[in-house]
């Protein structure tokens, strides 16, 4: 009898607890929200948008890396896929809407992500951050010379559009809402993927995969499926870009970006939600900073340097840093 | 003038000899990285960092000291050897447990970083490096020209391939390497200096990449940029090869070479890319490598 009260006890206090860490992180949540809609009256909208694209490609990135542990070296050649297709549409169909540009963008990096994958799931490892990188070079090469990307010079002058026909995104404020719509859309998609059983499969091939394959999963499908939305969202980030800034160029698909985007999403925190976007802003802040003053030159053994100390002394990044920190001293 | 399938024979042979230079470069480089692999098990990113090192070490020290090619073939790989040594010591020794995407992580940031800051220093556009009065000239053969220094880069790169394979397959020191590669514990058990043949191993396997970037020094541009993009080709072709096998590396090496040569003479534009566009048949078909062992 007693027996059973202290266990619906235990349970009450259990489920309290439970409440309240849900509250916490609401009340995070909506905080955080709250200032991201407040920000462009403090800081330059433009900026914000573009650490949001950055954010949302890593986000996207970390999909492969952090929640199904795989490397991909080659994750430029969907975010200039994505910029390019839209940049392209945007500039020679006038009548397209904004929306729509977009989302070929993020179709056509989704249909490259696919074939990309099929091609790399066959080697492991290392390996498969050989492959995709060797892929993404390849279609640098297509890049450089297809007709449609403008070459070395790269597509100038993508006009924003007006949103469903209607709303004008040369205003820079409407802009930013949209970006911050998308953006939010990609994080809580990667979210919702992550906490699925689905998202359980990929933990489970990240920790083992001979074990995956010994539980019956078709672990190459899984890894298929994700690398191609992993694609998609990296395409639809750089879509975005090429709207903010109405650009699109061979910087994007080259293999700097793609250890770019490796460098936010470790030094954010790989395997965590929040680790990237920290990690992107982190990086466009730095660069920002460094484009300013007497550093100007120096972005690259920065990053380099940066890099080399976030994988020989904090591989769980800022963000899994801080959670180790609040597990530690507040619990 | 003599043609085969509608190409002159010179142009035919041009381009052959330039693949198999290149191929040159491809094996010297691969093998290196395979070495490498072979016994720490990780991709060296900054290994066209340290062929950069190579060349960009042969044109500094003739600038500022005189030294001249013979003494640079042996001087540079040396200088650029113990910098690797020092990288493994410093950097890779303090991640060995962990899971080797980091390994392969931190070799790149290393890579940003000497690139980088060469850059700031030297720029871009590219240094001359004379070439040896020895080598000024060449063959006049029936059916092609064949300079000097393109003849002794083929034969100098074969013969360090060679010794390589021959030391790691037939030698003792080569016999602790590959037992190293199978079960390195065991080997510690035996007595044997596993930390010490580490080292010494990635500092052969870069000193390998700044041999070719000696070689390379009186052809080709010598910048700091010029190691990045050979290295993503080299890695294509250590996927098409398989890093199972010494010999496989030097073979694959030189055969994307000539892939890549006679790629040039039917369709030029196509050529940079030919080598991954072979590498995606290799995976589709026979995922393991054309010289791989597992899958």
């Amino acid at each position: 009898m007693s027996n059973s009260d202290n266990q619906t006890e235990l349970q009450k206090t259990m489920l309290g607890q439970l409440k309240a860490s849900q509250r916490k992180k609401m009340i995070f949540n909506l905080v955080v929200l709250a200032l991201l809609i407040l920000a462009p009256a403090v800081i330059y909208a433009t900026f914000l948008m573009k650490i949001l694209c950055f954010a949302l490609f890593a986000v996207a990135f970390n999909l492969l890396l952090g929640f199904t542990g795989l490397l991909s070296f080659g994750h430029a050649a969907f975010l200039a896929a994505g910029g390019y297709t839209t940049g392209y549409l945007l500039s020679s169909y006038s009548g397209l809407t904004t929306e729509m540009g977009i989302i070929a963008g993020t179709a056509a990096a989704t249909v490259l992500g696919l074939l990309f994958a099929i091609v790399a799931i066959r080697r492991q490892g290392i390996y498969f951050a050989m492959i995709t990188l060797a892929l993404a070079q390849l279609l640098y090469f297509v890049f450089v010379q297809a007709p449609f990307t403008g070459g070395e010079d790269g597509l100038h002058g993508v006009p924003r559009g007006h949103l469903f026909g209607l709303i004008d995104l040369e205003n820079n404020v409407a802009m930013y809402y949209f970006v911050l719509a998308v953006f939010l859309g990609g994080y809580l998609l990667v979210q919702r993927i992550v906490n699925s059983p689905y998202g359980q499969v990929l933990n489970a091939i990240k920790q083992n995969e001979p074990r995956a394959v010994s539980l019956g999963y078709n672990v190459d499908r899984y890894k298929i499926i994700a690398f191609v939305i992993s694609a998609g969202l990296a395409g639809l980030a750089g879509s975005m870009k090429t709207v903010v800034f109405q650009l699109a160029s061979l910087n994007d698909a080259h293999w700097h970006m793609s250890g770019e985007v490796i460098l936010m999403t470790l030094l954010g925190g790989t395997g965590t939600l929040l680790g990237p976007v920290v990690g992107a802003t982190f990086v466009v802040n730095l660069e920002y900073q460094l484009s300013q003053g007497p550093l100007g030159d120096w972005v690259d053994p920065i990053l380099g340097a940066i890099f080399v100390i976030t994988v020989i002394a904090f591989r769980s990044g800022i963000v899994g840093e801080v959670q180790k920190f609040v597990k530690k001293n507040l619990n | 003038m003599t043609e085969i399938l509608g190409i002159p024979t010179a142009v035919l042979f041009g381009q052959l000899l330039l693949g198999i230079i290149n191929g040159s470069f491809y094996a010297l480089l691969s093998l290196g990285l395979a070495v490498i692999f072979g016994l720490l098990k990780i991709i060296n990113f900054a290994h066209g960092a340290m062929y950069m090192l190579g060349a960009m070490v042969t044109v500094i020290m003739f600038d500022v000291m005189g030294v001249n090619y013979w003494v640079a073939l042996l001087a540079a790989p040396l200088v650029v050897g113990c910098f690797g040594v020092a990288i493994e010591y410093f950097l890779l020794r303090r991640i060995g447990g962990q899971d080797h995407i980091y390994s392969l992580l931190l070799t790149f940031g290393v890579a940003l970083m000497i690139q980088g800051i060469l850059t700031n220093i030297y720029g871009v556009s590219g240094m001359r490096y004379a070439m040896p009065d020895v080598f000024k000239g060449g063959f006049r053969l029936d059916f092609m020209y064949l300079p000097y220094y393109r003849a002794w880069v083929i034969c100098v790169a074969l013969v360090v391939c060679f010794g390589t394979w021959f030391v790691i397959e037939k030698t003792k020191l080569g016999a602790y390497l590959r037992a190293g590669t199978e079960d390195s514990q065991l080997m510690q058990g035996f007595g044997i200096n596993v930390p010490l043949l580490v080292s010494l191993t990635y500092g052969f396997g870069v000193m390998l990449a700044a041999f070719a970037g000696v070689l390379a020094a009186p052809i080709y541009s010598v910048n700091p940029v010029m190691g990045s993009n050979i290295l993503i080709v080299v890695f294509a072709v250590v996927v098409i090869g398989g890093m199972g096998s010494i010999a496989g590396a030097i073979i694959t090496g030189l055969l994307m070479g000539v892939i890549e040569g006679l790629t040039k003479v039917v369709y030029p534009e196509f050529s940079s890319a030919v080598i991954f566009l072979v590498m995606v048949i290799v995976l589709l078909i026979r995922p393991s490598g054309l010289f791989g062992k597992e899958a």
